[in-house]
This record gives structure tokens, sequence and C-alpha cells, in this order.
């Protein structure tokens, strides 16, 4: 054991090693996914459920649209935004996960790049929504959903969602270092999502709610993401200024990013 | 090169802006190939030590180096020269053993074909071969507990950190684990290891430090403290606190350190083993003092404290209580 460990290190940068480090945490944390049988559930049966009570529950009659196609057209590219955003709940439960049993512990006295706990979280959950959008798009398909912008549009608003997803889990992060655990962490996550997504015009026209709900709902991002994705997915070409809902939507990606990354990174240099 | 593989001068750490003073101007000198032990009760320091030193918390006064280099200037340096297990560092339950080691092992920068060499050696090693595709999950706490140690050896370090690396283990498996740990010392690694229990102390530890509050209180070899604990602890029980209180007067001097009282029951270090307790029972017999009991036992860490402190290490449940809740409350920010 005394032998100087030099010839046991392998040769990189020190960007390939951080690049290399932020892999290896992103990878363990997508293992996690597999094989946590909750993890499993919040990232691929709760997103079909969601598809399938909107389709075939509210969407029978009670939640009244008038798409062209019908409510599973303008059901569709919603759900695949509300899915990331619900998602990023993990990114926060992870984190507080990795604190409570001192994973963070051991490898703040590793030679690793101190970042990659973080940007490994946020880029598995990258990697999930990777594989949710996949998921959801065929579930989609089968319960009749017809998108009708073509292949690259299709692709062009799941990267829309993508990002938008992958900044927001910057927040989430910070919100799974601030909470004291795992269960406290989920509950703190609850009063964000809740509004953001069904405040939205994620499942519903804004116009049918009441008056003083409209404001929130018409402006706040995940509606103007949501716009973004349906004008690129379905037939709502129709009506041109959404289409302004693209740069919106990247415009609030990137402003959250420039806001949350910092604050996350902050709190993570504090607490571990 | 310094002698010393590990230093620390006067190290001070404080949580809650200073309210808690989890160390109070700690210096150790840890000497190459030695096992060095960090004695104490729960929120004595030695955990808030072995942060400090693994370049997990930075210390709020004071300097220390690893290996020849500064924990606070150059951690990086001493992070490819440590290995940290014990309560602090944790295994990921959601991979298997094999897994483990190969992330470890990765994010140490090693070499790929090496890492999957150690790792096997490492599993073979300590008996982890059969449960190595196993998620940890399923592991037993003292198989969590020798995966732990593995993962702290993937990248050979030639200075162990261990956190009571044994508390909470039956047994079996802590004499497994004295086992393996004596097997790295005659490898040549530097153990600083931290523990609450004395024979774990004596077993393995050549030097010792014994910490009360964030203070060193007593250090030396483990036989030094133990000559001047006393050899074993002689328990008597009266059936009466009088009987007690005239018993004591009785067999006061069959011990060369103050009695301790409580109730009906009275200790004793005696340095004569059985022939102290057959002194003591003569003299209490001749008085027709009768005894409801007595037991003979090795010192633990209670009697080093109270020779030591004149209190029991149960008074520093209170103290403790308060660092625990600080740490967390400076990790929850």
């Amino acid at each position: 054991m005394t032998i100087t460990s030099d010839s046991i290190h392998a040769d990189k940068s020190s960007l390939g090693w951080a690049v290399s480090d932020v892999l290896t945490i992103a990878r363990r944390n997508m293992l996690a996914i597999i094989r946590i049988p909750t993890a499993l559930v919040f990232t691929i049966l709760q997103p079909i459920m969601f598809v399938l009570l909107f389709r075939y529950v509210f969407g029978s009659g009670a939640i009244a649209t008038d798409i062209p196609g019908g409510y599973v057209n303008y059901l569709l590219p919603g759900i695949i935004v509300q899915t990331t955003i619900f998602g990023a709940v993990g990114t926060a439960i992870g984190l507080a996960e990795d604190l409570q049993r001192g994973l963070i512990e051991r490898f703040r006295a590793l030679p690793m790049a101190r970042m990659a706990v973080l940007a490994g979280r946020t880029v598995s959950d990258l990697g999930r929504n990777v594989l949710v959008l996949i998921i959801i798009s065929l579930v989609g398909f089968a319960v009749g959903f017809r998108p009708h912008g073509g292949v690259v549009d299709y692709l062009f608003a799941c990267l829309i969602t993508l990002l938008f997803a992958y900044c927001l889990s910057w927040g989430f992060a910070y919100i799974g270092l601030a909470a004291p655990n795992s269960e406290a962490a989920q509950a703190m996550t609850f009063p964000l999502i809740f509004p953001l997504t069904f405040v939205s015009g994620i499942f519903v026209r804004v116009s049918s709610m009441p008056g003083w709900l409209q404001g929130f709902a018409t402006y706040q991002p995940v509606s103007e993401v949501t716009k973004a994705v349906r004008y690129l997915m379905d037939g709502s070409k129709a009506i041109p200024t959404h289409g302004n809902s693209i740069w919106v939507a990247i415009i609030w990606s990137v402003g959250l990013i420039a806001i949350l990354g910092p604050l996350a990174t902050a709190k993570y240099k504090k607490v571990a | 090169m310094s002698d010393f593989a590990v230093e620390a001068n006067d190290i001070v750490r404080t949580f809650n802006d200073g309210d808690v003073q989890a160390l109070k101007g700690v210096s150790l000198h840890v000497r190459r190939g030695e096992v060095f032990g960090l004695l104490g009760p729960n929120g004595s320091g030695k955990t808030t030590m072995v942060r400090i030193l693994s370049t997990i918390l930075s210390p709020t006064s004071g300097t220390a180096t690893v290996d020849g280099f500064d924990v606070v200037k150059h951690p990086d340096k001493v992070r490819r020269r440590i290995g940290l297990a014990g309560q602090y560092a944790t295994v990921d339950e959601n991979l298997t053993g094999f897994e483990n080691l190969r992330m470890i092992g990765s994010l140490n920068h090693l070499q790929k074909s090496f890492v999957l060499i150690r790792a096997k050696e490492l599993l073979k090693e300590f008996g982890l071969t059969d449960a190595a595709h196993r998620n940890v999950k399923t592991y037993s706490g003292g198989m969590r507990r020798r995966l732990d140690l593995a993962a702290a050896l993937v990248a050979r370090p030639p200075i162990l950190f261990l956190d009571e690396p044994t508390s909470g283990l039956d047994p079996q498996s802590r004499q497994d684990l004295w086992t393996i740990i004596e097997g790295l010392v005659e490898g040549g690694t530097t153990v600083l290891l931290t523990t609450q229990y004395l024979e774990e102390a004596d077993r393995l530890c050549k030097q010792l430090v014994v910490l009360d509050k964030g203070t060193i209180i007593a250090q030396g070899t483990s036989q030094e403290l133990k000559t001047r604990l006393g050899a074993t602890v002689l328990s008597l029980s009266f059936h009466t606190t009088g009987d007690a209180a005239r018993g004591i007067e009785l067999i006061r001097d069959v011990s060369t350190k103050p009695a301790n009282v409580e109730g009906t029951v009275v200790e004793l270090t005696v340095e004569g083993g059985p022939a102290s307790a057959a002194e003591a029972l003569r003299r209490l017999d001749a008085a027709d003092i009768a005894l409801s009991g007595l037991t003979l036992r090795e010192p633990s860490l209670d009697d080093v404290f109270l020779s030591l402190t004149g209190h029991k290490t149960e008074d520093e449940l209170a103290p403790s209580d308060s660092e625990t809740k600080s740490t967390r409350k400076a990790r929850a920010g």
C-alpha cells in the first residue's frame, strides 16, 4: 500500500475530468431511477396515467374544446410540458437524499470536480426527460394524438420542452439542497408545481378560467412554453401570435437558469 | 518531507456564528505508518476533526497538513492521498457493491482498467465477491461497512481516515473489521480513526488522544493511558446506601484512585484485579457488611472519562445534541 498512487491515475485535462465526473454522477442517478420502484412510477407510470386520465375521463366531454382533431391534440403538447415539470420533483428528492445519507460528504473528500454533483443531477434529469418524452409521444399516438407540424417541428418542440425543464431543474436542485430531508423536499415542491402546471394552458384554455386567474395563467412561463410546443405540434398555427411563444419560452428558460443556476450553486457550496 | 502523515496545529472550529465551539484548539501529530486514535464520546469533536482533515469542512482557525499538504490551500492534493470511511462516508444503496467501487474509482480519476482489477481484488479481500452484483440495499450492516472501507481504499491512499468504523456493529463484524484494519497497517497505511470504544482503541491504536468537549484531555500510548487509569474496575453493590457509605471507608485504599459512588453501587479502579477484589471482600466480611452483587470488568470509556475529568460521558449528551443540531443547521444553511 505504500506504492505511489501516481501510476494508477489516468491522464486527462481538468475540463476532461469535470465532464467525466458529471457523466459518472449522471449515470449513477439514471441507475437509481431504474432501480427504485417509486422513482420508476414517478417517471414512467405517472405521465401515462395523466395522459389516460385527461384523454378519457376529463377529455371525453367534461372539458370542452373546439380544437380541430379534438381534445387529444390539445392535451398532448401540454402533457409533454407537464410531465417534465413533475419529473423535476425527482431532482429535489434525489439531492436531499444524497445530502441526508452523507453521500455528498464522501464526494467532497474525493478529488472530483466539485460541481459535478449538481451538474450530474441536472444532466440525468435531462436524460430522464428524453425517456419520458419518447414514452409520452408513443402513448399519445396510441390514444389518437396526431401532430400536424411535421417531424422537424415536433423535435423542435421537444427541444424547447427539454431546455425549459433543464433550466427549471436548477430551481428544484435548490429546493433539494435547502430541505432538511427528502420528504420535506417533496412537500416543498408541490405548492410550486401545482399552480405552475394546473393554472396554465396545459389542460384547459386560459379563457375558461375566472378573470382574476387569467393574468397569471396567461403570462406564467409554463403557459408560454406550452403555447410554443402546441404551436409547433398541432393545428393552432391558425393563431399566428402564438409563434412568438417560441422566443418567449427560450427567453424564459435562459432567464431562469441565469437566476436559478447561481442560486443552486451558492446553496450547494454552503451546505455541502 | 515531514515525518508526520497528519499534522494539525491549534484547530478551532465553531458553528452557528461562534455559538457552538466544536473544537477549541486541537493539535495532532500522526506518524507515518501508525494507527492513531481519537477517543471520545459523542459531541467531543472527533468527527469535526476528521471532516476538517479530509477537507470536507474548513477550520475556523488553525492549520492542518496531510501528507505535507495544507488542507485549506491544497484540498485537491490532500484528496488524492486520503481515503475516508465511517459514519459520514456512505455507499450508494441503489448501486451494487461493484458499481459503488467503480464509481468511486472513476471519481478518483483512476485508470479504468486499474479500477476494474482493484474493485474485484477489494471485493474478494473483504469477503464480498458473492454479493458483488447485488444492490447494496440488500447488504447487512457489517457488509456495508466493509464495502464502505473498500471504497475508501480503491485509490490505494497512503492515509486513511476512519470515523467510528465499527459503531453499531455486532461483535463478529467488529472483529472482522479490526483484522482488515490491522492488515492495512501492516501494508504501511497510516490510519487515523475515531472511536467511542476503549477496547477498539486499545486493540488498534499505538497513539491515542482523548477528546472531551473539543479539547484534548489526555494523550499517550494506550498502555500509558491504561496505567493512569488502573487496569480493572471493581463494582460492588450494597443492600443500603448506609452499607455503601460504611463499606467505602473500609476499602478505599484498595485503589489509588478516588471511588465513584452512585446510590448503593461503589466503583473502584484496581490494579490487582481478582486479588484486590478478594481483599475488599475480606474487609467487608470482617465488618459484617453483605453485598448484593460484585463485578470485575475492563475499564470502559466511561471509566476513562470519570478518571480524567471527574464526570461520566452521559454528562456530554446535552452538548453533543446541540452540536449535532447545529451541524445539521449549518449544513442545511
